[in-house]
């Protein structure tokens, strides 16, 4: 179990380079944070939802390789989908991410990505997230990596919720 | 057992008396353990002392009249002793046990905090504390509507006392580490004690990082309550310990009700069992308690003074060989003078966050700490998200903290 499981290089790339890094000024944009008690590192998402799609999306604060590459893919892969595709990217990743007893039993290894999670029938096409898929085998890590998501989750239930997801 | 010398600890000796060290770890990589401030490792004469009581004089203590009974209770109350001795106590009376350093922290809060603190009153912490010599006090106030006060962080890691008859103005009670677990500040605890009782205030330190390291004397340090762990100690997880000064103890009310904490229980009411049972309800870590008691042994067999020798050595040697090796892309924080911090360096290196580094690291075998060390305030304080952290005890020599130079360089390759 290298570091280059971990450490794949468009990992790395996102950590360098970030995508979608910034501030929305909020309102009218949502501001919504999220913490890992465990290590300290915080996230803010910054999110506008009009007629049920991402219309815009930044990330701020400060984390780890894992936590910062992971938040700038997601920015990639859900800024301009609808509030349903974007969930369903959501729980494509989570699932990509969590540790089922069947993947114990088949020795730690991940399903294939897209494969998994859907919950809609249509498979998920995760592109450039399946580099994050080695950190299922860093457990400590997964947290790193889903801090952003479950940020943007709760993001997109506090803005359908405000009535901006509409037909999302 | 490995002795101190007039020439130091004999690391080579002492890592064989700790299996952990003695071997590799499952997949070849050596072990360069680098987390002592954390949780230490255990000698052999630990692990054999709980194995020995389990496989010989296991029953419940206080309780049978049984020879094995009477043995397990001996074998505690003797480690009771050596603890109270340990730390300079005036009678074993004085030593509680709990399950960790945390929640000796909150018997001194919730007991003794509900029956003296009043809306209006006012308690003094640090900004460096560890959150169990925080949050318990958070809660209480919440409950109580006390005012909390706090030493500020003043330079080169140092506490900045020059307001300090101002700040235990009317405090009742004062909170303090005699350790900093991040920086490794050895705080002036004599001098806040003083100025606290001055003002009629009472003390209760945190020794967590402190005991372990140093010669303690409850009373040369001016303390009223003085709280830490077994398992940063050499000892097993599991127990921890609490001296308070008896008079203070005695007028405390319970914390944990149930068996062993009371004489006598009517469905009206209960009259509390004397002092230290008083504060320990159920079946206590009896193994635990007894593996301390080894660890204290020890740790006095090579000698407390031995051991504050050795880590400051080895942590001017880890602070001069870091810079030496790193210079600008390493900030070490914490005092910059060895002699006033205990063996934790606490370091940012780069922009590489601490997880990275202690993520590559591992690679190398060498575990170090990373994250808020449980002192969120502390670390919003110098700016910072979490520090890696590398701490140090009986075992690490020179050779650890080459490894960690070393591994260092790896973590510049991958991310810079």
């Amino acid at each position: 179990m290298g570091l280059e499981d971990l450490y794949r290089e468009i990992i790395l790339d996102h950590y360098r380079s970030p995508r979608n890094r910034g501030e929305l000024e909020s309102p009218p944009a949502l501001r919504v944070e999220g913490y890992n008690p465990l290590c300290g590192d915080e996230i803010v998402v910054y999110l506008v939802v009009e007629d049920g799609v991402v219309a815009d999306l930044k990330i701020g604060g400060q984390g780890c390789s894992i936590s910062q590459s992971s938040a700038s893919m997601m920015s990639a892969a859900v800024k301009g989908r609808t509030v349903a595709e974007a969930r369903a990217v959501i729980r494509a990743f989570k699932g990509m991410m969590s540790i089922h007893e069947q993947r114990l039993d088949a020795d730690g290894q991940p399903e294939p990505a897209g494969a998994t999670g859907a919950g809609d029938g249509d498979a998920v096409q995760l592109g450039d997230l399946e580099a994050l898929q080695g950190v299922v085998r860093f457990p400590v890590r997964i947290k790193c990596a889903t801090l952003s998501w479950n940020t943007l989750q709760q993001g997109l239930d506090d803005a359908v919720a405000a009535g901006a997801g509409a037909g999302g | 057992m490995a002795g101190g010398t007039m020439t130091g600890l004999d690391v080579a000796t002492i890592r064989k008396d700790f299996p952990i060290l003695d071997r590799a770890q499952a997949d070849g990589r050596p072990l360069v353990y680098l987390d002592s401030a954390a949780s230490s490792q255990k000698p052999q004469a630990v692990l054999d002392a709980m194995d020995h009581y389990y496989e010989t004089t296991h029953a419940n203590v206080h309780r049978g009249v049984y020879t094995i009974a009477e043995q397990a209770t001996r074998l505690m109350e003797e480690a009771r002793d050596k603890v109270a001795r340990f730390v300079g106590a005036s009678s074993s009376r004085e030593i509680v046990f709990a399950k960790n350093g945390t929640e000796c922290l909150n018997l001194v809060a919730h007991s003794w905090g509900r029956a003296n603190l009043r809306p209006g009153d006012a308690v003094l912490l640090s900004e460096i504390e560890h959150h169990a010599n925080l949050v318990p006090w958070l809660i209480l106030r919440e409950q109580l509507g006390f005012e909390l006060r706090y030493i500020p962080l003043g330079q080169d890691g140092h506490l900045d006392l020059a307001d300090l008859d101002r700040l235990v103005d009317g405090v009742r009670l004062v909170g303090i580490t005699a350790m900093s677990n991040v920086l490794g500040t050895l705080t002036p605890v004599r001098r806040i004690a003083d100025a606290a009782h001055a003002a009629g205030a009472v003390v209760v330190v945190d020794g967590a990082q402190y005991a372990p390291h140093l010669v303690t004397d409850v009373t040369e340090l001016g303390a009223d309550f003085f709280a830490f762990t077994g398992h940063k100690l050499l000892g097993p997880t599991g127990v921890g310990v609490l001296w308070g000064r008896e008079e203070l103890l005695d007028a405390m009310p319970p914390f944990l009700g149930g068996g062993e904490m009371i004489r006598d229980v009517r469905l009206d009411g209960f009259t509390p069992n004397e002092l230290p049972w008083k504060f320990e309800a159920g079946t206590p870590p009896i193994a635990e308690t007894i593996g301390l008691g080894a660890a204290i042994d020890y740790l006095q067999g090579l000698g407390m003074e031995a051991v504050r020798e050795h880590e400051v050595r080895l942590t001017a040697y880890a602070m001069r060989t870091l810079t030496a090796r790193h210079g600008d892309d390493l900030r070490i924080f914490g005092p910059s003078e060895p002699a006033q911090r205990g063996g934790v360096v606490s370091f940012a290196y780069k922009d590489v966050h601490p997880h990275d580094i202690s993520q590559v690291l591992d690679q190398a075998g060498v575990c170090v700490r990373a994250g808020h060390h449980c002192a969120k305030p502390l670390m919003r304080r110098l700016g910072v998200g979490a520090t890696a952290r590398a701490s140090f005890y009986v075992y690490n020599d020179e050779s650890d903290v080459d490894a960690l130079a070393d591994a260092l360089d790896a973590t510049s390759d991958l991310f810079c």
